[in-house]
């Protein structure tokens, strides 16, 4: 469960570059809920994922996670409480570690680390056959480097990391836009199945209203770093991407806003 | 190159392996330039001398040149990670200190061992040659750092150090504390440099003030010999390399100044230093291009 309160996150406060990101956001989700966020750039959403995750924190307003306070917690303290895909392939894992290695790492998230062993048979083979659930051939390239892989294997092997460990909630935060679209549906379907298995509180942010709406069980959308959108159940299962444009352009006080390419999905 | 000089050339090589293996957990492990260890090298150096001379048991006079090592090391890493100080600037910043410190610590520019109890002693009496009894023990001493890195780096801890340095978002994402890693890192690569800044006093007879100059890079020129001739992708394999790395490199600068074909003269050191590591940085990418189409490793100019 997220507890989202009024929420403001400022960057670079008092400097000629401030950029006031959040504005007073206030959302709740309850256990086992898959959300998606939409809205164009600059609406607030990777933001809203940076305060969620630790990355940002907010100058004003209240997080808590399952009823645990994390407002004011750095992003190690809460790692425990929260796993994350990364829009760049690059950015979720270490390249110049092995496959084994980023999952010994992602599999300890959450808990003290001490002078173990990280890998031993044991390890090995749990990983190999976690990796071979992916269906991509992967388990037999365990001790290759991250490097190696291509963008869509990584991106599947880091939502594999992000279930070796447990916890609450898992952010994606544009987790297929780096992707092409055939990777990225690969990549999409691993996540619905991954979600539904493990039963996760999820937040997938996404540049695309198709995905939006096809994927999870409500959909968000931020503008200007508030929520001016909030559809779940029935009226969401009616809509298509017409009706949400339509939505879009009435709060924005019926600007036009079918052409901004970056909406369209 | 006579025996007695070959032989002295690897125990040289040898003690600076420990540079190189220091050199490598914060220039490839945590990915922080340090140029600390010019500074904590004669550090290490004068610390041990300095309790050697005062009296104190020789091994306990290592562990502590190891420790006035790793605390030098944690100066650094807390200009950078408490005060965002630039870390070049940072390890410079405790290098020139550590010159001052180290004069205080001596109390003058050089103390003599000669008489003194050293680790080596009580080896010295077996009826080995002592030229050969130096460089043998110094290998024990790094066999066993060697095999303790490479089990620290395996283990999780070290394994957060690694992610650390290669992708610090990604390991706080994980619940690594990257600022634990820096410091811890950074201290233990310059108590290595310090443990090899007492092996040099005791193997050597004095330590000086201005043993130091230079450090740097003779630890970055073992580090990148040992990758550039090994190649290996095994953390034990990557970390005999770097002690590989100090030996030739130590004895490419023995052979460049004792043949009198060249003309150089002891005064060149610096000289054939620096175009050393040169010549080790360019040619892997020479390699590449003759190789055609061999990806590119990572060879930072640093």
């Amino acid at each position: 469960m997220i507890t989202v309160e009024n929420v403001h996150v400022v960057f670079a406060p008092g400097t000629p570059l401030e950029k006031h990101a959040l504005r007073g956001v206030d959302l709740r989700i309850p256990e086992g809920e898959f959300v998606t966020v939409i809205g164009s750039n600059g609406a607030g959403k990777s933001t809203l994922l940076s305060a969620l995750a630790g990355d940002a924190i907010p100058e004003d307003g209240r997080i808590a996670i399952d009823d645990v306070d994390v407002t004011t917690w750095a992003t190690p303290r809460r790692a425990g409480l929260v796993a994350r895909v990364f829009q760049d392939p690059m950015a979720g894992s270490c390249a110049t570690l092995t496959i084994e290695e980023n999952m010994a790492l992602a599999a300890a998230r959450g808990r003290s680390r001490g002078f173990g062993r990280a890998l031993d048979g044991g390890r090995r083979r749990g990983f190999r056959e976690r990796v071979s659930e992916l269906g991509l051939g992967l388990e037999n390239r365990l001790s290759d480097r991250m490097g190696l892989l291509s963008g869509g294997q990584r991106q599947a092997v880091s939502l594999l990391m992000a279930t070796l460990a447990g916890s609450k909630i898992l952010l994606l935060d544009e987790h297929t836009a780096a992707l092409d679209p055939a990777t990225a549906d690969f990549v999409l379907k691993l996540t619905r199945r991954i979600v539904t298995e493990h039963r996760l509180t999820t937040m997938m942010v996404t540049h695309s209203m198709r995905q939006a709406l096809d994927y999870g069980d409500r959909t968000i959308m931020l503008h200007e770093g508030r929520i001016v959108l909030d559809v779940s159940g029935p009226e969401r299962a009616g809509m298509d991407v017409p009706d949400l444009l339509a939505l879009f352009a009435r709060q924005r006080g019926g600007e036009q806003v079918s052409d901004d390419s970056l909406l369209i999905g | 190159m006579s025996q007695v000089a070959l032989l002295g050339a690897v125990e040289i090589g040898l003690v600076f392996a420990l540079v190189g293996l220091g050199v490598y957990l914060a220039f490839r492990v945590l990915d922080f330039p340090d140029l600390t260890v010019d500074g904590s090298f004669p550090l290490g150096a004068a610390v041990a001398a300095t309790m050697i001379v005062a009296g104190v048991n020789p091994w306990l006079a290592s562990l502590g040149a190891m420790a006035a090592g790793a605390v030098a090391g944690l100066v650094t890493a807390t200009l950078n990670v408490r005060f965002r100080i630039l870390h070049l600037l940072a390890s410079i910043l405790t290098m020139i200190a550590l010159f001052s410190v180290n004069l205080r610590v001596m109390g003058r520019p050089n103390v003599a061992l000669i008489a003194q109890e050293t680790v080596l002693t009580p080896f010295y009496g077996l009826g080995v040659p002592e030229h050969i009894v130096r460089p043998l023990f110094v290998l024990v001493v790094v066999a066993i750092v060697v095999l303790l890195l490479a089990r620290f780096l395996g283990s999780e801890f070290g394994l957060a150090m690694r992610a650390t340095g290669v992708n610090a978002r990604m390991a706080r994402a994980q619940g690594v504390s990257t600022d634990l890693h820096v410091y811890v890192g950074m201290a233990l690569s310059n108590a290595l440099v310090g443990l090899a800044g007492a092996l040099f006093a005791q193997t050597n007879g004095f330590a000086d003030v201005t043993a130091g100059i230079g450090t740097i890079v003779v630890g970055l020129a073992a580090v990148i010999v040992g990758e550039t001739v090994f190649r290996a992708r095994r953390l034990l394999w990557i970390l005999v390399g770097c002690v590989f790395g100090s030996i030739v490199y130590r004895l490419a600068i023995q052979f460049a100044l004792s043949a009198d074909v060249i003309g150089l003269q002891a005064s060149d050191l610096n000289l054939v230093t620096a175009v050393l590591v040169a010549v080790a940085l360019i040619l892997p990418r020479v390699r590449v291009r003759a190789g055609g189409g061999r990806a590119p490793r990572r060879v930072p100019a640093q």
